[in-house]
């Protein structure tokens, strides 16, 4: 029998990686890799209370979140790519023509 | 601390050891690669915890897709040559302070409000019928209650197919 407390720890701690790594990365590809991360954690919990509750809506819930970060990250990388083709650099730094 | 803690540990540790290593890492395949040991690991997790479906779902989805399309973008963009000096002075040490602070705080309410109440521990011991988590139980509670969200998702999929192959069109309007 594991504690609850113990993978919304884990949950908890994965998150705080994936945040810190988005805050100090300007690197796109390894920002959109450190969303992923953050998602994965929220994962961790939802799994974790559909156990201890006996309920599956906490599994249902990942399923829609698995399907939602696949379209994201299909969408995300396309637009990477097009950003890459015509600026060559991926660096959010230098993606700024929008500023006024 | 019976089996079911200790691989709850181990493949915990596993998990961070594979994030930690992702964001410290230099060379972007890496960090890729890392990633995958990530899914994979979260996938014995949600085993652990009687999640077999979403287990499935997470290697087939996560590992052997997302991460697939990951090391074509960084293959096509050539990433593993980009230079990775991020040069940001102060924002470093704020950045990682308050994510110090979102830690301390997270932890401090999950541990209070699930363990430390006398009566309300909450764990994984609640019985539930072997079939929990099964294709068949979460097919009939998919399918049932969530039949909106379901269609809803597979419109939003749809949508998404869509996007991606026309940003990747390349751009015959300039010729």
């Amino acid at each position: 029998m594991i504690p609850l407390a113990y993978p919304l720890t884990l949950s908890a701690l994965l998150f705080t990686i994936g945040i810190a790594s988005v805050m100090i990365r300007r690197n796109a590809l390894m920002m959109f890799m450190c969303i992923e991360l953050m998602l994965n954690a929220a994962n961790i919990a939802f799994v974790a209370f559909s156990r201890a509750f006996g309920q599956l809506d906490g599994q249902i819930f990942v399923f829609f979140v698995i399907a939602v970060a696949a379209a994201e990250v299909a969408v995300g990388l396309a637009l990477i790519l097009t950003i890459f083709r015509t600026r060559h650099s991926i660096e959010v730094d230098d993606l700024h023509d929008l500023r006024g | 601390m019976n089996l079911e803690t200790i691989l709850f540990i181990i493949t915990g540790a596993v998990v961070l050891a594979a994030a930690i290593a992702m964001v410290v890492t230099r060379n972007m395949v890496h960090s890729a690669l890392f990633m995958v040991v990530v899914f994979l690991a979260t996938a014995v997790l949600y085993l652990v915890y009687q999640a077999p479906l979403i287990a499935m779902l997470q290697i087939t989805v996560y590992a052997g897709g997302i991460m697939v399309l990951f090391l074509f973008v960084i293959m096509l963009i050539g990433a593993e040559k980009m230079s990775h000096v991020e040069n940001l002075r102060w924002q470093r040490p704020l950045a990682l302070g308050l994510a110090g602070v979102l830690l301390a705080e997270t932890i401090y309410v999950a541990v209070t409000t699930t363990w430390l109440q006398p009566g309300r521990e909450l764990s994984n011991s609640v019985a539930v019928s072997p079939d929990f988590g099964s294709p068949r139980a979460v097919g009939l509670v998919l399918f049932s209650q969530y039949l909106l969200p379901f269609e809803l998702t597979s419109l939003l999929l749809l949508v998404a197919m869509i996007g991606a192959v026309v940003l990747s069109l390349r751009g015959e309007r300039e010729r």
